[in-house]
């Protein structure tokens, strides 16, 4: 019967306050636990699909959901322009243009979005071909790692597209050709592990809302990975439509500084920067971060708070227990001690059950995250700032029994026990 | 084993407390006796070493304990002293058995089941070696009590009126038991009290008087 078993016993001995400890505390914990990790993790995912992409043009309509849409694949798309509008940033040779990348969305399979591309955007996100084949006719589609794998999907797999992004059956497009699988991308963290890559023309063929001459599919067919011959066969079609084109310059400037206003002011398509639209989007996110955050040191004082009086509490029920230890030889500093380890007990198991649930809570939320907002976010990854909230942890834990600590060592014994 | 010299105590540092002198051989029993407010329980707390006169001495086993530093005084009591008090008390979370091995651990000797066992069965109160403390009699508590006193193999047992909640019955076990163990250990035991029926049991006997 050691001290820290003692204390132990003492805090079972009391278990309603002890769970009301616990619960705050562990509440606290895991509320600032869970921020941390959403945060992190939201802010990997995004900086990861930034991929190194400068400017994005699409329809007129808001900045951030243009981004949203072709970059991180939530939202529903601004509108379309016209391959003619977008001519000028789609065919080689801009001099300021490093790499352009055609989206087009509006299809989905089983909620995964079906996007209408060229092989450029592989590079963008810097994937690389897991098991087949690219996509190199019509109809044909290389799918991201996770889809293989959560659809379950091979090599040779035939599916039918559904219009808009959810899967009722009902908007099946089950009279045109059924998509392909020929290859399977190696998972590569980002976005592009959740999409179906597919060429252009394919998405313009399933919606068939234009006579689709033979001029695109032997295009595609003649053309090998060779991507200038793909953006030659976009630009043969200056009526068709795409969602948005995503670039990279060679080099950054007041040159490419102007051309997103150009483009804003001259003409009927909008550009938007990522990187500006993603610090705006944290900027909104990050007020209600902070006033969950508040909250989360709110409970976390409380559970102090808490952790004090019944502490504090417990002394008048167990000062002769405390007096008739000291008759046993227990010196003040091993009371001082007794009590102190009863704050920091409670404040590690607090700590640990509030890891325990942040991090249930973040699998839990991964799966919603995944189904609807095309990122994988994982329960196991353990931060460092974790580690800092066990040492703050620890701090509340003794602040909060210091005062009783220091009460329950100086108490007079002969006094205490002539009380009775 | 146990002697005092000229100690007083004051309270408010007006009235002062003057104590006879006293000296106990090693196993003897003596009988502490005076009214209430007589300042026994006083003495019996300044031979315990749980308050510090204002002057003279209290010597343990040759250790004065006016030399010793409050620590040292602390752990000096839980090995050389066992204490009874009127009202048996114990820390509620623990059962009887953890009760006398946190003894034995805060005097800083070794756990010892069966010497903790042993004791129990000697004083009768076997059987209750895992039960919570409040859920035994005032008797059985009492019992227990003594075996906490007794359990570090103390040279000086110090009982406070140890007697005056107990029925006739009681009073007279927990007297034997006190003086049978107190003999067994070679313990010198002081029992403090106002109890007229102790008078009678020993003839080592000191009066105070108001």
């Amino acid at each position: 019967m050691n001290i820290i078993k003692l204390s132990w016993k003492n805090l079972t001995s009391k278990p309603l306050a002890m769970l009301l400890s616990l619960v705050l505390f562990a509440l606290g914990v895991g509320l600032i636990s869970l921020l941390l990790l959403l945060n992190k993790q939201l802010e990997e995912k995004f900086q990861k699909n930034l991929a190194g992409i400068d400017l994005v043009i699409g329809a007129k309509g808001s900045p951030l959901q243009l981004i949203l849409n072709s970059m991180y694949h939530v939202d529903a798309p601004t509108g379309n322009i016209t391959i003619g509008e977008a001519k000028a940033f789609l065919r080689e040779g801009h001099p300021l243009i490093k790499m352009a990348v055609p989206i087009s969305v509006g299809d989905s399979y089983e909620t995964y979005r079906i996007i209408g591309t060229n092989k450029k955007i592989l590079e963008l996100y810097e994937a690389e071909i897991g098991s087949g084949k690219l996509w190199e006719q019509d109809f044909e589609v290389t799918i991201g790692a996770a889809i293989a794998e959560i659809l379950n999907l091979k090599i040779g797999d035939e599916f039918h597209s559904s219009h808009g992004f959810v899967s009722d059956g009902i908007n099946e497009h089950s009279d045109s050709e059924p998509f392909k699988v020929t290859g399977i991308l190696q998972p590569s963290g980002s976005v592009i592990d959740q999409l179906i890559l597919t060429n252009t023309a394919s998405i313009w063929k399933v919606h068939g809302s234009h006579d689709m001459g033979g001029p695109v599919q032997e295009d595609v067919k003649d053309s090998t990975i060779v991507t200038p011959a793909k953006t030659g066969t976009l630009l043969d079609h200056p009526d068709e439509e795409i969602t948005s084109v995503l670039l990279q310059f060679s080099k950054r400037n007041i040159q490419t500084l102007q051309l997103g206003r150009n483009i804003n002011e001259n003409t009927d398509m909008m550009a938007a920067m990522p990187a500006y639209e993603i610090n705006r989007l944290y900027g909104m996110m990050g007020a209600g971060e902070q006033l969950l955050k508040m909250v989360a040191f709110i409970i976390v004082f409380v559970s102090g708070l808490s952790v004090f009086i019944s502490l504090f509490d417990s002394l008048r029920d167990r000062k002769y227990e405390l007096a008739l230890m000291r008759v046993m030889g227990a010196t003040q500093a091993k009371i001082f001690f007794l009590i102190i380890l009863e704050g920091i007990i409670l404040a590690v198991i607090g700590f640990l059950i509030g890891i325990a649930l942040s991090h249930i809570g973040m699998s839990i939320l991964s799966n919603y995250m995944e189904s609807s907002y095309r990122y994988s976010f994982s329960g196991s990854v353990f931060l460092i700032e974790e580690f800092y909230l066990l040492l703050g942890a620890l701090g509340i834990g003794l602040v909060a029994a210091l005062i009783p600590a220091i009460q329950a060592s100086q108490t007079d014994i002969s006094d205490t026990l002539t009380d009775s | 084993m146990l002697q005092t010299k000229d100690l007083k105590y004051s309270y408010d540092g007006k009235t002062m407390l003057n104590f006879p002198d006293i000296s106990c051989k090693e196993g003897e029993r003596w009988l502490l006796l005076g009214q209430s407010g007589s300042g026994k329980t006083t003495l019996l707390h300044l031979l315990g070493g749980l308050r510090t006169a204002e002057e003279g001495d209290v010597v343990v086993g040759g250790t004065s304990l006016k030399n010793l530093s409050k620590s040292q005084l602390d752990q000096y009591r839980g090995k050389k002293i066992g204490i009874i008090f009127q009202k048996a008390h114990f820390v509620k979370a623990l059962t009887v058995e953890e009760n006398l091995m946190l003894a034995q651990n805060l005097a800083g000797q070794k756990i010892s089941k069966e010497r903790i066992e042993d004791l129990l069965e000697r004083l009768n109160v076997g059987h209750k070696l895992k039960s919570k403390p409040d859920s035994l009699s005032i008797g059985e508590q009492q019992r227990v009590a003594i075996a906490r006193a007794l359990v570090n193999k103390p040279a000086i047992i110090l009982a406070d009126e140890p007697t005056s909640a107990l029925d006739d019955k009681n009073c007279d076990e927990v007297i034997k038991l006190l003086e049978q163990q107190a003999q067994q250990e070679n313990a010198t035991l002081l029992i403090v009290t106002h109890d007229g029926r102790l008078k009678e049991k020993f003839k080592n006997r000191i009066t105070l008087d108001e």
